[in-house]
């Protein structure tokens, strides 16, 4: 087989990885939010369905895909199924240009190396973000088309709240951005390699690191997870804007919030924490491992911030994201224009 | 050659969705075929070497000002024209009127197309010109944008301000004291 | 490769669908949405010509009508809230008693 078609039947097999691995991902975050959320509250989390529970999302899905597909008589035909589609197709598509790994040659089976990730676009970070901002749509058709009054609330607070902290997200992108000097992620994570002082790693995370909280905080209020998760919580708003929903359409919405959560998760770790550059792993071509490490401990923290802290109310929520977290985010970029001026006038 | 086929989809998408969005009568499915219009020519400027513009446009365009056109149709709650009234009055339905309109606008294609296409170098291949590494920078774009076009930058946000505190004003609830 | 006429006719095209629309459409959201379509013809028509010239002028232009159009369609739609308040209706036709 020619160099060519090997290089595109690898370049598919790492596509069909990719979106294999994002869905796995939200399967086992099924599973680890519930065994973490039991330890956290003194008991056993998920044990009975597969050694220690591991076979429960299984469980879970063959038990949603099992039920009534229910649709309310007035709520909008199309738009109705359309939501948790859109939902869940800017949740995949967005992951589409994150690069997971180094380039590689698989051991000298390909001349020139291919590149670990779907796609390397030159504006990456922008696609990421224009792609997120579509995931809005999910969730505002979502609540419109399910007419009914708990759908509604809590779609429109929820989508207010996800354009808001858009704001946030994207001006501490732009100072992580105006640092690395290219918008392609894969340049930014390159700009992270390497060590001051041959120990501590150049991660903007050091050089960054009010720009890195704000990160995460608004990619915690952007997924709609707690402390941020006023209109789908149980408590408030029966479920909020997929109150209405069952069976497939309904397993559709959780699923796009763990993609959404993992591409968070991948995005902060190529632009803060150093993607896979780590000891040791790089030099056998191993650089993704550290980056499964550096994505699963952001993923542990968004789910141990869930149960640990109790909600924000809305007008808080919203408060806080333009009153607070904005300015900051501002600030953060001054102060980064500043220090760049400064230090290669 | 794939080039061509990508663009003639594309286009045909925009145009097609263009068109459906003139022909809906819930404003809803109006603004849902609009935004795939604007996908698909986020895919041509990709084509044109511009992916500065190309994701500007669906994250400006798809992204926040149809959020803003949904809100609005969701809060309005707005009856849709009503269906009997809407077969009596639709342009497409009106016996005179509906048909004359749509044929000025076939008319203005004509003109315009006729126009068009006598331009210079109207069959020259675009992509002939130009350094695609430099045209597709985002780089360039910021250094052009920020010398040549500094004072029409500043004067924009100045109008975005405007907009958003005309905005407030005008769709504020009046005080019933 | 394509041709600069090419995109000019989509673009013509997509012009006069968004006329037609300001001009049959008797919703005041939708006739919003048919001059944001006008303007996105504007916009490919600009950046087709830019790519032509080689220069990256265009795509600059098109930013600022892509802001120029964020502006217009916020504070068109407060309009249209505003006016809705009033008449209940978005049909542009009950808007008309200042028609002498």
């Amino acid at each position: 087989m020619d160099q060519a078609t090997l290089r595109f039947l690898i370049q598919l097999g790492i596509i069909g990885l990719t979106f294999f691995m994002l869905i796995n991902a939200s399967a086992l975050l099924v599973l680890a939010e519930r065994k973490i959320m039991g330890f956290m509250q003194q008991r056993y989390g998920p044990y009975l369905v597969g050694p220690h529970g591991l076979l429960q999302p299984l469980a879970d899905i063959l038990k949603l895909l099992f039920k009534e597909e229910l649709r309310p008589k007035d709520a909008d035909k199309w738009l109705f199924t359309l939501a948790p589609i859109v939902s869940v197709t800017a949740a995949f598509a967005a992951f589409a240009a994150v690069p997971w790994g180094a380039e590689t040659t698989f051991f000298g089976l390909l001349d020139t190396p291919v590149k670990l990730g779907v796609a390397d676009v030159n504006v990456a970070v922008l696609v990421v973000f224009a792609i997120t901002s579509m995931g809005v749509y999910g969730i505002v058709l979502a609540g419109w088309s399910s007419n009914s009054k708990y759908s509604l609330l809590g779609g429109l607070r929820s989508s207010a709240q996800m354009i808001s902290y858009e704001l946030a997200y994207a001006t501490a992108l732009a100072a992580v951005i105006m640092l690395a000097g290219s918008l392609s992620l894969r340049s930014v994570v390159d700009a992270q390699a390497g060590y001051w002082f041959g120990f501590i790693p150049r991660w903007y995370l050091f050089l960054q690191p009010l720009g890195f909280i704000i990160y995460v905080i608004a990619g915690v209020a952007e997924t709609n997870r707690a402390p941020f998760d006023f209109p789908e919580a149980e408590q408030e708003l029966v479920a909020g804007y997929n109150t209405e929903y069952s069976s497939v359409r309904f397993a559709l919405f959780p699923q796009a919030e763990y993609i959404n959560m993992t591409t968070m998760s991948a995005v902060a770790t190529d632009l803060y924490l150093g993607g896979w550059h780590g000891p040791f792993l790089e030099r056998f071509g191993l650089g993704w491992v550290w980056f499964l490490v550096k994505v699963g401990i952001i993923l542990f923290g968004y789910i141990w911030v869930r149960w640990t802290v109790p909600r924000y109310r809305y007008d808080q929520l919203m408060q806080f994201g333009w009153k607070w977290l904005f300015p900051a985010a501002v600030l953060n970029l001054i102060a980064t224009a500043a220090f760049i001026l400064y230090f290669n006038a | 050659m794939p080039d061509a086929v990508l663009f003639y989809v594309f286009a045909a998408v925009a145009i097609g969705a263009s068109l459906l969005v003139i022909g809906q009568r819930n404003p809803m499915y109006s603004i849902m075929l609009l935004i795939a219009s604007f996908g698909a020519l986020s895919a041509l400027y990709i084509q044109l070497d511009a992916p500065f513009v190309a994701m500007a446009q669906i994250i400006v365009y798809a992204g926040a000002i149809m959020v803003l056109f949904l809100f609005v149709v969701m809060l309005l709650n707005a009856p849709q024209e009503d269906a009997a009234q809407w077969d009596r009055t639709h342009p497409l339905r009106r016996p005179g009127m509906g048909r004359f309109g749509a044929m000025l606008a076939a008319l203005l294609i004509v003109q315009l197309v006729w126009a068009l296409v006598r331009v210079n170098d109207a069959g020259t291949a675009v992509g002939a010109r130009g350094d695609v590494a430099d045209l597709s920078s985002v780089r360039s774009v910021g250094r052009v944008l920020f010398t040549d076009y500094m004072f029409a930058f500043e004067a924009t946000s100045i109008l975005i301000l405007v907009a958003m505190v005309g905005a407030v004003v005008l769709a504020a609830r009046e005080e019933r004291r | 490769m394509i041709p600069l006429g090419h995109y000019l006719v989509v673009s013509a095209v997509l012009f006069a669908i968004g006329t037609a629309g300001v001009f049959l459409r008797r919703n005041l959201i939708t006739i919003l949405l048919s001059i944001e379509i006008m303007l996105n013809a504007v916009n490919l028509s600009f950046v087709a010509f830019g790519r032509a010239q080689g220069t990256v002028d265009g795509q600059i232009i098109t930013f600022f009508v892509m802001t120029v159009a964020a502006a217009e369609a916020a504070v068109g739609l407060a309009i249209v809230i505003a006016l809705f308040r009033h008449r209940e209706s978005l049909n542009p036709d009950a808007f008309t008693s200042l028609k002498w």
